[in-house]
């Protein structure tokens, strides 16, 4: 309705106001066109970007966004699409998008040693395990100073010259002879004997691949004058799909694992990435030494998310009951106080703690218990207890606040007719001040709740999720909730398994949408009641 | 804790002349628990403040309260080599508040047109959006690595370890349980004045940018300031896509400067503590009264 009349100038307005406003849209039409193709030509970059790489699914994903957005913003039409897409493309992308793809991952056993494709990974096997071709000739070599760094120009046996460096290939050029050895070439510097020195463990490291098929091999130096090649030990046979060592007669072949695998099982490793199904999952609730740890986890995450809750709200509501007196004074400067924890950075007030915690030095024991020695990060429970005490100081103030907000929003009448019918103060508490309370608190400790669950700075930075769980296969501690261990799993540590982790993340989804959706009916049928 | 029945006590004792017990039993013991939770509250900061102001910083040096004043810590982490706080001061404002104003203007528009326009699934859209933020991005966090390493393969300017490539992240949750806090309070503001404006011949972005932006400008400034708190205190996603020591923001650099308490130092840390914070906590105390009233309104930090 409203929008039509928007496009439409109305017949009624005044002919010099119409045109005012027409010279005004000159400008906004510029930024329109603007943008608009500044947006296609990155669009379409990334498609041929895209498509020589092969990423058909994200090709035609990138084609519908672009179609979509140029239809939309060429349109005279469709007014709420103008102003919603702008965000809804960052939503689409950073929230929709990472979700579908955290689900991808967790049927992957993408981790470490296991993220490249599998052409990739046999071409990373072949240049890795490199040997001296044995009794093969030496390539008079010359080392120079290239584009890319150091590189080698070498003499091949039919008297050709040949540079390359540690990222291209070797490839024939035109070059300077000295007693049939190619000594300069136009683009590169010659190293002279005595710059060779200074550089040697550069030279001796660099490896320069012969050509772009990593099985043809390498040439390396031992000497900075004369190169041998290199080729893999390994043989990788296309047609039946296996790699064999030509040193010991090994073969490995492709079972299906994301990686060559030996007869009795031992694995080559760079492998790649490919779909496991549910294995992840299986892990996480079939093996035992990841299971009793994820239960654990996940028992002291809602146990810290509801004492945190209720900590913080029974200490705000204690102190919004204490301060809403009539003849209380100084309110407002308690109220600015108790407001300072609030406005002091969380993740500075976690570090903060951490310290104040530390057993021996720190400012809890040595000062406030007078030199005791109480393991407050080390100690499981101890631990727990440490996170709890930060989360409350934390979080009271706004739990504070918001019930002081509350409470004064209360009709005085009601408690009024109460007294006057002889109720005691606790009877005025109990029946009436909490449960109308309640009702508008609720969501604010649904939320509390929600942020809690993955309040991820007050367990890592105080704790580290520490102390660690010893009997553990993944790196988890006792105070670890859920977001911490997923963190852990796939950016801590040495075997990093970002398949394992987004398993994780999407138990956690499941277990909060399943939670959240049992406490939105509770609190529905709260609100019916009153 | 000596320090607050000391404090009860010399109060008590100025308040003699009144009758002792009625006002105790009044207000009397309520200003006493006020003052012990008013320490409560205190004391990490009292102990971070003094401890900024030690020249030299063990966690042992650092138990004497205010007993010297020098601002040799704040001298020797502005000129640290190893710690380039100036740095990651600057990447925590540029972050935060770019962050904070696309947050702003992008949930502005769509909360524009969710109050103003009437069209189909109108509702669902507002009720999608505020049920997609029920899986949390911190979740994600895997897939955003990934993503973003993937993306810097093509675009290198906004991919892994980029400040735009953070902020794109964050501009993901844009949309979301702020545009619900804006659809609320654009709902306020009187559809009869954009109405007067279009007769006079405004267009709608006229409308939007020159009227109704003006007119919302309290939660904008909420919006704007919850989202600027939200990302200076991640450290998560910017832990994981900003690799470089030079990149990185308050949040991340600080915490590697205590990672082993024990061993840190830890009055320098305290003094690029103070100074991340005070920033913050003024933008706050000024914005005060508008946050409890929006937060009131169901967000939290």
């Amino acid at each position: 309705m409203t929008n039509t009349s928007v496009e439409t100038p109305t017949p009624h307005s005044a002919p010099e106001k119409r045109l005012k406003f027409q010279s005004f849209r000159i400008g906004p039409l510029v930024i329109k066109i603007v943008l608009l193709s500044t947006f296609n030509a990155i669009m379409a970059f990334l498609m041929f970007t895209l498509a020589s790489q092969g990423s058909w699914g994200l090709v035609v994903g990138a084609a519908a966004l672009t179609i979509a957005v140029d239809v939309i913003y060429l349109n005279k039409r469709m007014l709420p699409a103008k102003y919603i897409t702008p965000g809804l493309v960052f939503l689409l992308i950073f929230q929709v998008f990472i979700i579908i793809y955290t689900f991808y991952i967790a049927f992957t056993n993408f981790s470490t040693g296991h993220i490249l494709d599998k052409d990739d990974a046999i071409q990373s096997l072949l240049s890795q395990n490199q040997e001296r071709v044995p009794d093969s000739a030496s390539y008079p070599l010359t080392v120079v100073d290239g584009p890319n760094g150091l590189g080698f120009l070498v003499t091949d046996p039919a008297g050709d010259a040949l540079v390359g460096d540690a990222e291209t290939p070797l490839a024939p050029v035109e070059a300077t002879f000295e007693d049939d050895k190619a000594v300069a070439t136009d683009g590169y510097t010659t190293l002279k004997f005595a710059d060779v020195l200074q550089v040697q463990d550069q030279v001796f490291n660099l490896v320069v691949p012969v050509s772009d098929d990593a099985a043809d091999g390498s040439i390396r130096t031992l000497d900075g004058s004369s190169g041998y090649q290199y080729v893999s030990n390994l043989v990788y046979d296309e047609s039946t799909d296996t790699l064999t060592n030509g040193t010991t007669g090994e073969v490995y072949t492709d079972e299906g694992n994301g990686a060559f695998e030996s007869p009795d099982g031992a694995q080559l490793l760079p492998g790649w990435t490919i779909n496991i199904g549910f294995d992840n999952f299986e892990r996480a609730f079939t093996d035992s030494s990841i299971r009793g740890p994820l239960v654990s986890v996940m028992i002291w995450t809602f146990v810290f998310a509801s004492l945190s809750m209720l900590f913080t709200f029974a200490l705000g509501l204690f102190m919004a009951l204490m301060f809403n007196h009539p003849r209380m004074r100084g309110l407002k400067i308690y109220r600015i106080i108790m407001v300072l924890p609030y406005a002091f950075p969380a993740f500075l007030g976690a570090m903060v703690w951490s310290g104040m915690y530390s057993t021996s030095f720190g400012f809890i024991n040595n000062v406030l218990l007078g030199g005791a020695d109480i393991p407050w990060l080390t100690d499981p429970t101890l631990a727990k207890v440490a996170v709890l005490i930060v989360n409350l100081w934390l979080g009271f103030p706004y739990m504070f606040l918001v019930t002081l907000g509350a409470l004064q929003s209360i009709p005085e009448e009601i408690q009024e007719a109460a007294r006057t019918d002889g109720a005691s103060p606790w009877q005025v508490f109990r029946q009436i001040k909490l449960p109308l309370l309640l009702v508008s608190v609720a969501p604010v400790l649904i939320a509390t709740f929600a942020f809690n669950f993955n309040n991820f700075n007050v367990i890592y930075l105080v704790t580290g999720g520490g102390p660690r769980i010893a009997d553990a296969d993944i790196p988890v501690g006792h105070t670890d909730i859920l977001i911490s261990l997923v963190y852990k799993v796939a950016f801590t540590g040495q075997q990093r398994d970002y398949g394992l982790a987004s398993a994780f993340s999407i138990i956690i989804f499941v277990v909060v949408a399943t939670v959240s959706i049992i406490s939105f009916r509770r609190t529905k049928t709260l609100e019916d009641i009153h | 804790m000596s320090t607050t029945t000391q404090v009860s006590k010399t109060a008590t004792k100025s308040r003699r002349p009144f009758h002792l017990g009625r006002w105790f039993r009044d207000t009397g013991w309520r200003h006493i628990v006020a003052v012990v939770l008013s320490l409560f509250a205190l004391f990490p900061l009292a102990y971070i403040v003094s401890t900024s102001l030690k020249p030299f910083g063990t966690l042992t040096g650092s138990n004497q309260l205010f007993q010297e004043a020098s601002f040799a810590s704040y001298t020797r982490l502005l000129s640290s080599s190893q710690y380039p706080f100036k740095g990651w001061f600057i990447n925590s404002l540029v972050v935060g508040l770019t962050t904070a104003v696309l947050a702003v203007f992008l949930g502005a528009l769509a909360a524009y047109a969710f109050s103003r326009m009437r069209f189909k699934g109108r509702r669902t859209g507002l009720l999608t959006i505020v049920l997609v933020q029920m899986f949390p991005q911190l979740l994600a966090v895997v897939a955003i690595f990934l993503l973003l390493t993937k993306i810097g393969d093509i675009f290198p300017a906004i991919g892994l370890n980029t400040h735009a490539g953070l902020i794109m992240v964050y501009l993901g949750g844009a949309l979301g349980v702020n545009t619900y806090l804006m659809y609320g309070f654009f709902n306020t503001v009187p559809k009869e004045i954009d109405e007067a404006a279009k007769i006079d011949g405004a267009g709608h972005a006229r409308v939007f940018f020159s009227i109704i932006l003006r007119l919302v400008a309290p939660i904008l400034a909420v919006v704007g300031l919850l989202s600027f708190i939200a990302s200076m205190n991640d450290y998560v996603i910017a832990s994981v896509i900003l690799v470089d020591t030079d990149q990185q923001t308050l949040a991340v650099g600080l915490f590697r400067m205590v990672s082993n308490p024990n061993y840190a130092d830890w009055s320098q840390f305290a003094a690029g503590a103070v100074m991340a914070a005070i920033p913050v906590v003024i933008l706050f105390l000024f914005l005060q009264r508008y946050i409890v009233s929006g937060l009131t309104a169901g967000a939290v930090k």
